[in-house]
């Protein structure tokens, strides 16, 4: 019992450390009466292997590349192979936005990111009424297949890996993948990438669905059941927590509803007959890289060992591969600031140096003018090489989890867990996480923290800096990228010709076959891959489904 | 204004983004001082912007949009409700708003445009300041 005794020694020993210092505050005192992190956590002045002392490392901590993987995905993590440097990209058209890649994978880049425009991620064609002035905006406007092919022009689909940032029509948007991959001689199975796949959290925090949740979740159980068969390497759904932060959530809400959302896709997918240890595997995440450094590094390590937990205790995954978090990771952009943009440089890195001791399988770094406007190519190269330099020049990649044993970092990993855990425990109360957004819990739960974290920086308890403090006066910035407006016009021709050229029966008949197929309980996606091939349109597509499933309602949390 | 009287503000989201932080959180500053707010929630198209405003009598409309599309939906707001007679709302824009878009979106009757770090107070006592 020499372990016992070293505690009651330290105990004592730390009594008399702090009645000294408490002594010495009169005269200095500290620059807070309390400290406190973003989830409302309070951080103590020191910690020590007290702290930890109840905690067993076999159980909570572990090795890496083992349960419950607190410390990492695979056993030698960036020994192994560094992460994917994947920075989300699109704009205007897709001739424009295949530059830009062709550019990013030229800098040295190792997986592709596309972004789509508003219009696309609704299912909406660029000659709709509603895509007037978002044409191309945010994203890449995709329209048909034609888009797509000219998209991936000249990128071999069998050597990149490819995340698209789409829900609603996220089949859609697969479908035109495989078919752009088959005229290029590659076979499905060698596909790899992610689709975010991740409607729930469209719901409460991203605004991009279309379809109420039932027939929503039945398209992405479809969709995890045609990928399990057909596309075993592709990442069926990319849960995100990203956007719930961006919305405002704190770190431990960003794990509780990310995971909570998770818990609905699995028990959805079960209900729909699949096998947890088919589909389990290809389950991915992604988190956000916010300022706290070390919160952050906590939080991915506390919400692998939850995901973990829930996927071997309540969903009896027997495959160590379903019970992993696999995540990306994005630097968080509203911390990106206008004013002093080249300051935003130095918050990138530190976000994303908090995602590697994280230990991210990749990774997206922002580029400092886009609290102004889309990234320029000069800007997404230094967010680029922000990567690159904490990989090849840091030395943080060299051994696994270099954190951990940190007597604080494993304190706050622990408390993120358990608090995330008790708002899991508060979800399932409600009725789960689709029954929660219903509710207006979740939504609530989100803007409540960010009005919090926004009077903070206003009555200056949190300091933004170039924000709320250190400003400079300075000159406004001139030659922001900006999307030609004539991509809607060009994009409403190419519709036109296509419409012209393609054999409208073949479309019709893939389209009546389609809603004929949506009403019953069929897989869609087969009959989606057929649509696409014949050159219907995305709207024309999801029009046929909007008709069978109707379309969501926002439920309203102001006021 | 009359004694007492309440500034009614419509707070919308026009177009098809779904960033609704900013929205959010101004209209709760709004009621916090004092104001009621009305919101529209997302993927409003002008004319049902214009057609809310109408119906809940507001004072102020607070639009937001962060896509881009502020260079045609805040102008189009503007135009409906001139072809509706409306000429005594104070119609507010914010977002990421590039500053050289500004003047036209101003020129299109636009009174105000409230960037990223604009503060909530900046924006109450803008509305104050200026709704008659």
């Amino acid at each position: 019992m020499t372990e016992h005794t070293g505690h009651e020694d330290l105990q004592a020993a730390l009594k008399r450390w702090s009645e000294g210092v408490e002594k010495k505050l009169s005269k200095r005192p500290e620059r807070k009466a309390e400290f406190v992190n973003t989830s409302g956590i309070p951080v103590e002045r020191l910690y020590t292997p007290l702290d930890g002392a109840d905690s067993s490392y076999l159980s909570e901590v572990g090795f890496p590349g083992e349960y419950p993987f607190t410390r990492g995905v695979q056993p030698t993590m960036f020994r192994g192979r560094y992460w994917t440097m994947r920075q989300y990209a699109g704009f205007a058209t897709a001739e424009e936005s295949n530059r830009r890649y062709r550019f990013l994978l030229d800098q040295g880049q190792t997986g592709l990111s596309v972004a789509f425009d508003l219009p696309t991620q609704i299912g909406y064609d660029s000659d709709n009424e509603m895509a007037i002035g978002e044409v191309g905006k945010v994203g890449v406007a995709i329209d048909s297949l034609e888009d797509m092919e000219t998209l991936f022009n000249k990128i071999p689909l069998d050597k990149v890996s490819t995340s698209m940032t789409i829900n609603a029509p996220a089949a859609v948007l697969l479908a035109m993948y495989i078919a752009v991959a088959e005229k290029q001689g590659v076979s499905a199975d060698k596909l790899r990438g992610t689709i975010q796949n991740d409607i729930l959290k469209e719901y409460s925090s991203r605004g991009t669905y279309i379809y109420p949740p039932k027939p929503s979740m039945r398209i992405i159980t479809d969709i995890f059941s045609y990928c399990a068969e057909n596309i075993p390497l592709w990442n069926s759904i990319s849960i995100s927590g990203y956007h719930i932060r961006e919305a405002g959530s704190t770190a431990v809400q960003e794990v509780a509803f990310t995971l909570a959302n998770g818990i609905a896709y699995v028990q959805a997918a079960l209900e729909a007959g699949l096998n947890v240890d088919i589909f389990g595997p290809r389950l991915s995440f992604f988190f956000n890289a916010h300022s706290d450094f070390l919160e952050e590094i906590a939080k991915y390590r506390a919400a692998r060992r939850l995901w973990a937990g829930i996927m071997k205790e309540r969903f009896k995954a027997r495959n160590p591969k379903s019970m992993m978090i696999r995540f990306h990771t994005q630097t968080a952009g509203c911390t990106l600031t206008a004013p002093q943009p080249k300051n935003n440089i130095v918050r990138v890195a530190f976000q994303a140096m908090a995602a590697v001791l994280g230990g991210t399988q990749s990774l997206h770094t922002n580029s400092m003018d886009e609290a102004l406007c889309l990234p320029s190519e000069e800007a997404v190269q230094i967010a680029l090489r922000t990567q690159q330099l904490i990989a090849y020049e840091t030395g943080v990649t060299d051994t696994v989890d270099p954190l951990a044993g940190s007597y604080y970092l494993e304190n706050l990993t622990n408390e993120i867990y358990e608090r995330a855990a008790a708002y899991i425990k508060k979800i399932d109360e409600l009725g789960g996480a689709a029954e929660a957004i219903e509710k207006g819990f979740i939504q609530r739960e989100i803007q409540d923290s960010a009005y919090k974290y926004q009077r903070e920086i206003e009555q200056e308890e949190r300091i933004v800096v170039g924000v709320n403090r250190f400003q400079v006066e300075e000159e406004k910035p001139t030659n922001l990228l900006r999307v030609d407006p004539t991509v809607r016009t060009s994009q409403i021709e190419r519709l036109k010709k296509l419409r012209s050229e393609r054999d409208d029966a073949v479309v019709g008949k893939c389209l009546s076959d389609l809603k004929q197929r949506a009403e019953g309980d069929h897989n869609l996606i087969p009959l989606m891959l057929e649509a696409v091939k014949a050159y219907a349109t995305l709207g024309e597509i999801c029009d046929v489904l909007r008709e069978i499933f109707g379309e969501y309602q926002q439920v309203n949390t102001l006021g | 204004m009359g004694k007492e009287k309440k500034i009614r503000v419509l707070a919308a989201k026009p177009g098809l983004d779904g960033h609704d932080r900013g929205v959010k959180v101004v209209a709760s500053a709004l009621m916090d001082a004092g104001m009621e707010v009305v919101y529209t929630g997302l993927r409003q198209t002008p004319s049902q912007i214009v057609e809310s405003a109408i119906q809940e009598d507001v004072d102020v409309i607070a639009m937001s949009i962060l896509s881009g599309a502020h260079d045609y939906l805040f102008p189009k707001v503007m135009e409906l409700l001139g072809e509706k007679g409306v000429d005594d709302i104070l119609v507010l824009g914010g977002g990421i708003i590039p500053d050289e878009d500004i003047p036209a979106l101003k020129e299109a009757g636009i009174a105000a445009v409230f960037g990223p770090g604009t503060t909530t107070t900046e924006i109450i006592d803008y509305i104050k300041g200026n709704v008659n």
